[in-house]
């Protein structure tokens, strides 16, 4: 699903977020992506859904070669990944539903399968109570959980989450690492950056280890 | 989160029909198109009224900005339509020899009088001349110590209404000066020339203005795009993040300068036909003075077109420079 082969990401002023990382992630694993922050979790991830590019190697997504897609090809390529974000990034004029349902509106949906589908969504994540409810008004699991609605939405092969669980108490980020579970068993490949060793540590997936740029854990050579 | 389970292998294990269904649902075809831009279309314009005073206040100054040149363009067809009556209130003075008789003097007069583009002719013998002239100049001791009367009789031709233009009054003087009797035929353009001189820099100055203007709302119109595109910049962020199209994001915002170019240009339509309105009243009351059956035109119905298409196409393309210098730089990091 996700294949790196030597890929370097060195920034303008020579800082070098990530060098010669080579990993591959099969169809339908389940990985955490660990490291203390500043290792290039979030760099590794936003190659992938080709919001940096690489300075060197080469990513292969879907079988697909990232050095490929044009710039007019990318929002086809992200709509294919679902992104969830530490800070949700949602948008707080708009009601849950209008959150969730702005994949489908991009694509193009009809308006009934679109609201099939975002009550889906919710359902799946426990929200479908507050569907009509502007995000400022929930909690910040449950903001979580709508930005993960709103990654799903769109039924993607691959899901990218970048610290999830970043600003919740324990309990609530176990809940959330339960949702992506749920995904993972019916055949998403799921790709999760995180430092919450302890709660990485009860979980029996793949670890990829990045430190200073490098993986030192999980990667192949 | 117990009990979601099964909702969740539900939705994925369906991955054949899901898969049939996304392709139905997202299936582009032009009807679906279509609806996309009419929904677009009509969000922008609730967008507008959500945010009343601003929206007016912008409108306003498209209004009033495509309200001066063309406001001034109606006044000049108007003033255009006044000068048209003057200028068959131009007259040719016919200076005839001064051996001509009455009798041939009136023959001729009445010959002219059966020419086309001629209104009427008036016979002034050298006598009567002589009369008025000793009346208005003041000179008339001196004129009766004359001891023959050194004036001609003249023939004063009106020119037909029909008969417009410097063109067509200097093609007739040639015409007339060429009567055997007539020893001078004279017209006086000079001022109807400088007339037309001045109409013609008037008609220049319109275009000149409406240039101007119109790069004003250009410029207004792309100025407002741009802070409404900064304003939203982190709806933008997202919105690229789950793959929406630069044509998608853009799409709003070139509706939203279409509907300022319209409403501006409805605005600029009121605000000329106040104008005439409030004009018409003053100007009614002068043209009875002169005795005259002018009435103030109202913008025609090609003005208000032309008024309507210039003002959406200039919002269009305003927020089009906008869209296309400031979206490109919005990309998340």
């Amino acid at each position: 699903m996700i294949r790196f082969t030597d890929v370097s990401k060195r920034y303008p002023g020579g800082y070098e977020a990530l060098s010669n990382l080579s990993f591959h992630l099969a169809q339908g694993e389940m990985a955490f992506l660990t490291g203390h922050s500043g290792a290039g979790k979030s760099t590794l991830l936003k190659l992938i859904a080709l919001i940096e590019r690489p300075s060197g190697g080469q990513v292969v997504v879907h079988g697909q070669n990232l050095a490929k897609v044009s710039r007019r090809r990318i929002p086809f390529h992200r709509r294919n990944i679902g992104i969830i974000f530490q800070d949700h990034r949602l948008l707080f004029d708009r009601t849950v539903f209008d959150n969730v349902a702005l994949p489908l509106v991009i694509a193009g949906y009809s308006r009934e399968e679109t609201g099939r589908r975002v009550r889906a969504a919710l359902d799946k994540v426990g929200l479908l109570s507050k569907e009509k409810l502007y995000p400022i008004t929930l909690s910040g699991g449950e903001q979580q959980r709508v930005g993960i609605a709103r990654a799903v939405i769109n039924k993607p092969a691959l899901l990218l989450a970048d610290e999830p669980t970043g600003n919740l108490d324990p309990e609530l980020s176990r809940e959330i690492m339960g949702i992506f579970e749920q995904f993972n068993r019916v055949g998403v490949t799921v790709l999760i950056a995180s430092h919450d060793m302890a709660l990485i540590e009860q979980m029996p997936h793949r670890m990829l280890r990045l430190e200073q740029g490098r993986l030192v854990l999980g990667g192949e050579e | 989160m117990i009990g979601h389970n099964r909702t969740v292998r539900e939705q994925h294990e369906g991955g054949g029909r899901g898969a049939s269904v996304r392709r139905r649902g997202a299936s582009g075809g032009p009807g679906n198109y279509l609806a996309r831009h009419l929904q677009t279309f009509f969000y922008a314009l609730g967008q507008l009224s959500l945010k009343p005073f601003s929206t007016l206040m912008m409108v306003a100054v498209i209004g009033i900005a495509l309200a001066m040149p063309a406001g001034l363009h109606v006044l000049l067809r108007n003033v255009q339509q006044v000068l048209g009556g003057w200028d068959s209130a131009a007259q040719l003075s016919l200076f005839l020899h001064h051996q001509t008789g009455e009798a041939e003097a009136l023959a001729l007069a009445a010959q002219l009088r059966q020419r086309q583009g001629i209104g009427s002719v008036e016979y002034i013998s050298s006598m009567q001349a002589m009369a008025e002239f000793q009346r208005h100049s003041g000179f008339g001791e001196a004129l009766s110590a004359l001891e023959e009367n050194p004036l001609p009789p003249v023939l004063v031709v009106y020119p037909a209404i029909e008969l417009q233009g410097p063109e067509l009054l200097a093609q007739l003087r040639q015409e007339l000066s060429a009567e055997q009797a007539v020893e001078i035929a004279q017209l006086d353009m000079q001022w109807v020339k400088r007339l037309y001189a001045l109409m013609d820099i008037g008609q220049r100055g319109v275009w000149v203005l409406a240039a101007m203007f119109a790069l004003g709302v250009l410029l207004v119109v792309g100025n407002t795009i741009r802070l409404a595109i900064q304003n939203r910049r982190d709806e933008i962020i997202i919105i690229k993040l789950i793959g929406g199209t630069d044509a998608f994001i853009r799409r709003p915002f070139l509706y939203t300068g279409f509907w300022y170019g319209l409403l501006g240009g409805v605005v600029a339509l009121i605000l000329i036909e106040l104008a005439l309105w409030l004009l018409s009243g003053p100007v009614n009351q002068l043209a009875l003075l002169y005795s005259s059956e002018f009435r103030l035109a109202r913008s025609d119905l090609l003005t208000a077109a032309s008024l309507l298409g210039g003002g959406l196409l200039l919002g269009l393309c305003g927020s089009w420079l906008a869209v296309g210098r400031h979206l490109r730089a919005i990309e998340p990091t």
